[in-house]
Parts: C-alpha cells; sequence; structure tokens
C-alpha cells in the first residue's frame, strides 16, 4: 500500500499524463469571476476579440464622422436642410438595434457590412446635431471679424468656425464612441467578431460567468478608455477651453 | 425583398403572439421605469434646487451611458440568475443616469434673475422651486423621461437574453419561428420605438407650460439649440442615451 502511494523518481519521468480536460475548483464550481481562466484564456480569446471590437468601433465612428461632418456642413449652409437630416436621424436613432440589425441581413447579409452599416446609423444623430451646434454657437462677431480681414467663406469656415466648433464635436464624438462600442456588442446577434459573441456564448453554454463577466467588463473598460483619450484629444486640440468650465 | 414579404405575412398571422409579447415587453419596461424614475427624480431634483452635486449629477450618465447594455445584462445575470428581475435590475442601472442628470439639470438651469425676483416676493425656498423652477425645467425634465423611456424599450428586447422575455425573445429564438419571424418582430419592435416617441412627444407638449411652447411640435427626440453657454454643456451633457 504504501509502495503504490509513493512512485519512485523513474515512474514520474517515463509517464506522461496530459492534462486534457483540467479545471480547478474556480471553473467547476463556476464562480463570478475566475481570474486564472480569465489569464489563460487572454491570448487566444479575449484579445482578439477586443481587437475586433476596437476595429469594429473606429471604423463605424470613422465613417459616421465623415458623413454627419458633410451633412452638418450642407445644413449650415441651407437651413431648410436641417429638419429633413435631423428627422430621418432620428428615426434611425429610435429603432432598437437588435431589429435594425436583424432588419439589414435580407439586403446586406450576416456581415459586417450589416453591422456597420448599423452602428454608423447609430452615430449621426449625435454628431450631426453637435457638429451643427457647435458651428452655429460661434458668435457672429467673430464669423464678421473673419470676414473683415478679407477671409474667403471658406476659409473662415476651415480657419475660424470649424476650430472654434471643436469643443461641441468632441463631446458628440465621446458619445458617439461609447455608444458604439457598446452597441458593438449587440452585433454579435448577425456576426461573430468583437466581445459580444463572447458573452453570447458563454450565456448559451449554461451561464458560464467568468467568460460573460470578463468580456463585459473588458467592453465597460474599452468605453472608458476611449472616452479617456478623446477628452485628452480635446485638451491638446484646444487649449483654450483646457481652464475654466467645459 | 421576397423576406420582407413575408415578414408582414407574419405579423398578420402571429397578432395574438406579437400582442401577448408586447404586453410582456411593456410590464418590464413599465417596472423598470418606475422604479427608475422613483430613485432618480427625487435626488436629481432635490440635488438641482440644492445646486451641489453637480459632478455627480453631470458625470454619473457619462458613466452610465459607458455600460453596454448587453453586458450588463449578462454580469446581472451572473449575480441575480435568470429572470424578470434581474433584466429589471440592469434596465433600473441604465434609466437611472439618464433621468437623474436631465433633473438635475432642468432645476438647477433656472433662470437666477427669476429665482431673485421670486425671493424679493418673498416665497419660501419650496415655493421657489415648485412654482418657479419645476414648471420652468419640465421641458428639460421630460425630455429625460421621454429618451429614458425609449432608452428602457429599446434596450428590453434584448431582456429576451437574461430570460425576460418580451418581443425580443421572437427576435433571438429564429430556430422556433424562423427568419420571417424574426424580421417580423424586428419591423414591430422598431414600429413600436417609432410610435411610442411620437406618443411621448405628444405628451411633452401637453405637459409643457403654456408660457414655455413653442410654434410647432417638439423635434424628435426634443434637443434644441440653446441660447446661453451653461445651458448649452447641458445640453450636450444631457444628450440621448443610445438605443439599444
Amino acid at each position: 500500500m504504501s509502495v503504490a502511494a509513493s512512485p519512485g523518481p523513474a515512474a514520474a519521468a517515463t509517464t506522461v499524463i496530459p492534462n486534457f480536460g483540467h479545471a480547478d475548483s474556480c471553473v467547476l464550481h463556476n464562480r463570478f469571476f475566475c481570474w486564472h481562466w480569465f489569464t489563460s484564456h487572454w491570448n487566444d480569446t479575449f484579445a482578439p476579440a477586443l481587437v475586433q471590437h476596437i476595429v469594429l468601433t473606429v471604423i463605424a465612428v470613422g465613417i459616421g464622422f465623415v458623413v454627419s461632418l458633410g451633412l452638418a456642413l450642407v445644413a449650415y449652409r441651407l437651413h431648410w436642410l436641417e429638419r429633413p437630416i435631423g428627422w430621418v436621424a432620428g428615426w434611425l436613432y429610435v429603432i432598437p438595434s437588435l431589429a435594425l440589425f436583424q432588419l439589414l441581413v435580407p439586403i446586406t447579409g450576416l456581415t459586417t457590412t450589416t453591422a456597420e452599416i448599423a452602428l454608423v446609423s447609430y452615430t449621426l444623430l449625435v454628431l450631426f446635431r453637435n457638429v451643427l451646434i457647435g458651428l452655429r454657437d460661434v458668435s457672429p462677431d467673430i464669423r464678421e471679424a473673419a470676414r473683415a480681414m478679407g477671409m474667403s467663406r471658406l476659409q473662415s469656415l476651415a480657419r475660424v468656425e470649424l476650430p472654434l466648433a471643436v469643443p461641441a464635436i468632441v463631446a458628440g464624438l465621446r458619445i458617439a464612441t461609447v455608444t458604439v462600442v457598446s452597441l458593438a456588442t449587440v452585433a454579435a446577434f448577425v456576426i461573430d467578431r468583437g466581445l459580444g459573441p463572447l458573452i453570447l456564448r458563454a450565456i448559451g453554454q449554461g451561464l458560464f460567468k467568468t467568460e460573460f463577466v470578463a468580456a463585459g467588463a473588458l467592453a465597460v473598460a474599452l468605453a472608458i478608455t476611449a472616452d479617456a483619450l478623446l477628452v485628452g484629444a480635446r485638451w491638446l486640440l484646444v487649449p483654450w477651453t483646457r481652464r475654466g468650465p467645459r | 425583398m421576397n423576406d420582407f414579404t413575408r415578414a408582414f405575412s407574419f405579423i398578420g398571422s402571429h397578432q395574438p403572439l406579437l400582442w401577448q409579447k408586447t404586453a410582456e415587453h411593456m410590464e418590464l419596461s413599465g417596472a423598470a421605469l418606475g422604479i427608475a424614475t422613483v430613485i432618480a427624480l427625487p435626488l436629481g431634483l432635490w440635488l438641482g434646487h440644492l445646486r451641489r452635486g453637480s459632478f455627480l449629477a453631470i458625470n454619473v450618465s457619462n458613466v452610465g451611458r459607458a455600460l453596454p447594455s448587453l453586458a450588463l445584462i449578462s454580469i446581472g445575470m451572473g449575480l441575480l440568475g435568470i429572470g424578470f428581475w434581474n433584466v429589471s435590475v440592469a434596465l433600473v442601472v441604465l434609466a437611472v443616469p439618464i433621468m437623474l442628470t436631465n433633473a438635475y439639470v432642468a432645476i438647477e438651469q433656472a433662470d437666477p434673475d427669476i429665482v431673485d425676483a421670486a425671493r424679493g416676493m418673498g416665497m419660501s425656498g419650496w415655493q421657489v422651486f415648485s412654482r418657479i423652477k419645476l414648471p420652468l425645467g419640465v421641458p428639460l425634465l421630460f425630455a429625460g423621461i421621454r429618451t429614458a423611456t425609449l432608452y428602457v424599450i429599446a434596450t428590453a428586447t434584448l431582456a429576451a437574453v437574461g430570460g425576460g422575455g418580451g418581443l425580443g425573445e421572437i427576435i433571438v429564438n429564429q430556430a422556433s419561428y424562423r427568419f420571417e419571424g424574426v424580421l417580423g418582430a424586428a419591423l414591430w419592435v422598431a414600429a413600436l420605438a417609432l410610435v411610442a416617441d411620437l406618443g411621448l412627444a405628444q405628451l411633452q407638449r401637453v405637459l409643457t407650460p403654456r408660457g414655455l411652447r413653442r410654434p410647432g411640435h417638439p423635434r424628435l427626440l426634443a434637443i434644441r439649440p440653446a441660447a446661453d453657454a451653461r445651458a448649452r454643456s447641458a445640453n450636450l451633457a444631457t444628450a440621448p442615451g443610445r438605443p439599444n
């Protein structure tokens, strides 16, 4: 009995028992969060999903910003266009994302394009409105001074009005970015990219808590980091707002 | 396009199912909004009246916006298990920041000259609040409630993932309802959100004191450029939370 319980050094060296199916007690008991499981799956699961999530977000906010900036500049010149554009963007905005993703499937299929169209459509209202408010809030005196200095309308727009609108534009970008980070998790219903699929998969596999808690926490952390980066960008871009009220 | 035709015929042939799920949807949203209102409005109004805690009141909505609802529902499932209440709690957590910030700003931004005049007439603190600041703040206050309502109705679609029932159950259950059902329910939810928004816009119009009403209908999501800088920063800070 004592012989069987203590294998000699030679036996330990020759038999290699693979560690398949090994799980620590935390995973077996499905505790709220297993740090060890999280770190051991960082490289194969969480890091790629996080990168995909960032890519989805950057593309959506980038396209949304370009489109909104264009629309806002048009509406800035042609007042009567503000209402219809705001109206369409508003209607797009109130459609629940789960529904919008599905509505696009017959048209663009289960592709990243579907996800991006939906995500872009959620940035339009906020960005369009904030760019427009930023431009409209430029004091008429300043605009007049720019014209009096001999600037053309385009020069005044590019060198005076748009720079002064940057705080409002960045405020819009912050909202849009955080929104898209959040909604990109819902895109998991149509595409297998980003942090959302981890949440859905973990729910589907009998509520494995560590995976969806970790994915959810990463999404929150990403949103807060992106927000902080944009605040930093404003600090660099518009030094005159560094002091005093925002 | 054939898909859409079949989706519409699904809507036509599944009316009892859709209305039953809509009722569940509204029950869930209503419970969450009720709880959120009880928590957020008194606190926001009180802080706004005292003009204290602006940092908390403004920033809570920025933090709230950063919480992905799907993640919140999933974390709620980890803590509370599957069911109606886990989803309600998640919805309450999402609705409170929007309402709190709007309630705060609505009361806090009251024109100081008007408040001074009211005090000069001998009004007490409570009278200034109830007769001056509150009526003046109604549009913004209600804008917050409206945004939160839309937000909660939209997010409740995701409740199906957490076992909360509602219209999302059809959308996430392609195996039972096939794609035409998923698409039909998606159209139904989109229509529901739009109808809710229009209804709330009308309600907002009715609730706004006559002197503050502007000609024409309140715009969708009711964000208007404000004149002064304080209201402007408030406006940006209280921009609608995103739908889900």
